[in-house]
């Protein structure tokens, strides 16, 4: 008998399969270069075969994507409250956009950051506990976020949201989403490059250690709740980086931003492209934002009743995601291949 | 002192709707281990379920308090065994996932059918006016709501305590590994258990209809201030689940009179608490305590 109430919950808080990103990695050179190289050509090319607006969408879902499945993949921790992150950094954004006439990038970094001091206290709290109990209290202090912008509205304008966020960048004409795409990929590229090291770095190791077994990593001597609050931390900055450019690319920030269902949608989109495969997320933010902006398009009122179909069969079916679906057969041919 | 009987008296019934959402969530989660995201859809879609029988086949309230809930509890039931059923044996957080995307769909559904405004419902004329206590007089809807409810959860506590199904359901509630371990039968009672817990959440929703706006939003921003609630109260107690809603109840209502110019506090009172209940006692209050991680 190790924990009363959360054992079932702890013991089996490994919601993701086997690593595919590992997987990934030990493929052969050529092939992780290949891949790579075709993930820039196709960030390259995107907004030329796909609506740019929509591009930019993707990009900033992707760095969303990665910061939840830094946590969930990569430490076994569910935060369902990461719009908390991805909002408030949107309105800061916003805020110092509009008053302080800074470059994009300046507003959008000082975004990120008001975002990872937010998630100190907020996962200083939450990582007191596991499983699906982090899931609610997140969950619960991102519904606090939300109330308190919603109130204050002589800072956040309520219902109405900010209006007429600039992108200003030294006076050069990013109005054209076209433009504004390739401004925003190389900040976008970095904060994917950042969240690839520190998966790859030890301190990413000792997370995986975590997740696959807390006890043991803190028999080893890791300090396990510090770990997780520095992992929450980094998350609340990457998802913060996103909501910042998404802030600049709508030049509008609404409640929305800070909504729980932006914060589920951001879990499922994980969840559909591969937990703990990192790039899966990538894929899954544009599938999902392609369909939702293809289904507004077409006039069809409820998202909900499509975004809620793809979680249920998600869940019920297809629960290693794209790229861990793909990872596992790779790794069944080789397998094979060897006998 | 009769200003803050009736703040007291309103923290009362606003807490006995958080009470009803987190037993149901916790005779569920005791069962099943399984978070239903869901719930606050079917409190939701218990209070549109008493309007439409009203509005387009005028069923009064009464008949409503018993059709809704057993109508939800049979859903709920082939809900367990069609779909969550298949998930139990996998990670809580899969399930927390699943009824999270039923949510949004039940929600649009209703939706895409009676649009976002809310709906009126008429209190029943044997509970209009108002109940003269003496020191306040206090709308007689509310007080039976109160009284219900009181009712109700003793019913549940009689049932739980004195009879062998409670049996069952607390012992593996409380200690999960050590019933399965007596060779009690868990799995026969898993989906009536939910189905229950449904119910309740059905019957909350009905109860709420004459009192609270009828609009299909209005069960979600509800049950994420019940997780927060069970977290304040220990998922794994029964009774800490419902003392910990009336608590809550009783402490928003006293914010909202006593601090009405800062409105954001009643709002989020219920998260600063469960803020100092983590840092206090991160099992919650009546939970036990976790092995470190």
């Amino acid at each position: 008998m190790t924990s009363a109430v959360d054992t079932p919950a702890e013991e089996s808080a490994r919601p993701a399969p086997p690593s595919g990103l590992l997987t990934v990695a030990r493929a052969p050179g050529w092939v992780r270069y290949a891949l790579l190289a075709a993930g820039l050509v196709v960030a390259l090319w995107l907004p030329n075969g796909l609506y740019p607006a929509v591009a930019v969408d993707i990009l900033c879902w992707a760095l969303f994507a990665v910061s939840v499945d830094l946590l969930l993949g990569f430490t076994g921790l569910m935060s369902f409250g990461h719009a908390a992150f991805w909002g408030t950094s949107a309105y800061v954004t916003g805020l110092v956009a509009i008053h302080a006439g800074l470059p994009f990038p300046a507003a959008v970094l000082a975004g990120a950051l008001a975002a990872a001091l937010l998630a100190l206290p907020i996962g200083y709290l939450a990582v007191k506990r596991t499983g699906i109990y982090f899931a609610m209290v997140t969950l619960a202090f991102a519904q606090m976020v939300y109330y308190v912008a919603n109130e204050w509205r002589s800072v956040t304008q309520g219902e109405n949201g900010l209006q007429g966020v600039p992108r200003e960048f030294f006076g050069a004409d990013l109005t054209d989403d076209y433009y504004f795409y390739y401004a925003i990929l190389p900040i976008v590229l970095l904060g994917l490059l950042a969240a690839w090291r520190i998966v790859h770095s030890p301190f990413g190791r000792v997370l995986v250690g975590i997740r696959d077994n807390p006890a043991r990593a803190r028999a080893l001597g890791y300090p396990v709740h510090r770990y997780k609050l520095t992992a929450f931390v980094l998350s609340g900055f990457l998802a913060g980086l996103g909501g910042g450019l998404f802030a600049v690319g709508h030049r509008f920030v609404s409640l929305d931003v800070l909504h729980w269902t932006t914060s589920g949608k951001a879990v499922i989109v994980v969840v559909l492209g591969g937990i703990g495969t990192l790039w899966g997320g990538v894929l899954g933010a544009a599938l999902v934002v392609r369909l939702e902006d293809w289904l507004s398009f077409s006039g069809f009122e409820a998202i909900g009743l499509v975004t809620g179909g793809i979680f249920v069969l998600v869940v019920l079916l297809f629960r290693r995601g794209i790229w861990g679906t793909v990872a596992h057969l790779l790794r069944r041919r080789r397998a094979v291949r060897r006998g | 002192m009769s200003g803050f009987l009736q703040n007291t008296f309103n923290g009362l019934v606003g807490g006995a709707f958080y009470a009803l959402l987190a037993l149901g969530l916790a005779v569920i989660f005791g069962m099943l281990r399984v978070v239903n995201f869901a719930h606050g859809a079917f409190y939701m879609l218990g209070a549109f379920g008493a309007y439409v029988l009203l509005a387009e086949a005028g069923v009064p309230f009464w008949a409503a308090l018993v059709i809704m809930p057993l109508a939800l509890g049979l859903l709920g039931m082939v809900l367990e065994r069609a779909v969550i059923h298949r998930l139990t044996r996998l990670d809580p957080l899969y399930n927390f996932l699943l009824t999270f995307g039923l949510t949004l769909i039940l929600q649009d559904l209703v939706k895409s059918r009676y649009g976002v405004q809310s709906s009126p419902y008429a209190t029943p004329a044997e509970l209009s006016g108002t109940v003269d206590f003496g020191l306040f007089d206090f709308p007689t809807y509310r007080v039976f709501i109160l009284g219900f409810t009181v009712l109700l959860c003793v019913a549940v506590w009689w049932v739980l305590g004195r009879t062998r199904v409670g049996m069952v359901v607390r012992a593996a509630t409380e200690r999960p590994e050590l019933t399965r371990a007596f060779g009690i039968d868990v799995g026969r009672w898993v989906t009536p258990v939910f189905g229950f817990g449904i119910a309740l959440a059905g019957l909350a929703g009905v109860l709420a209809a004459p009192m609270r706006a009828v609009n299909p939003l209005m069960g979600a921003d509800l049950i994420i201030v019940v997780f927060a609630v069970v977290v304040i109260g220990g998922l794994g107690s029964i009774f800490g689940s419902v003392a910990a809603g009336f608590g809550i109840g009783l402490i928003q209502a006293w914010g909202e009179a006593y601090l009405s110019d800062f409105p954001i506090v009643s709002q989020t009172v219920v998260f600063v608490v469960m803020a100092a209940v983590l840092l206090w006692r991160p099992a919650g209050l009546f939970g036990r305590e976790e092995a470190p991680a």
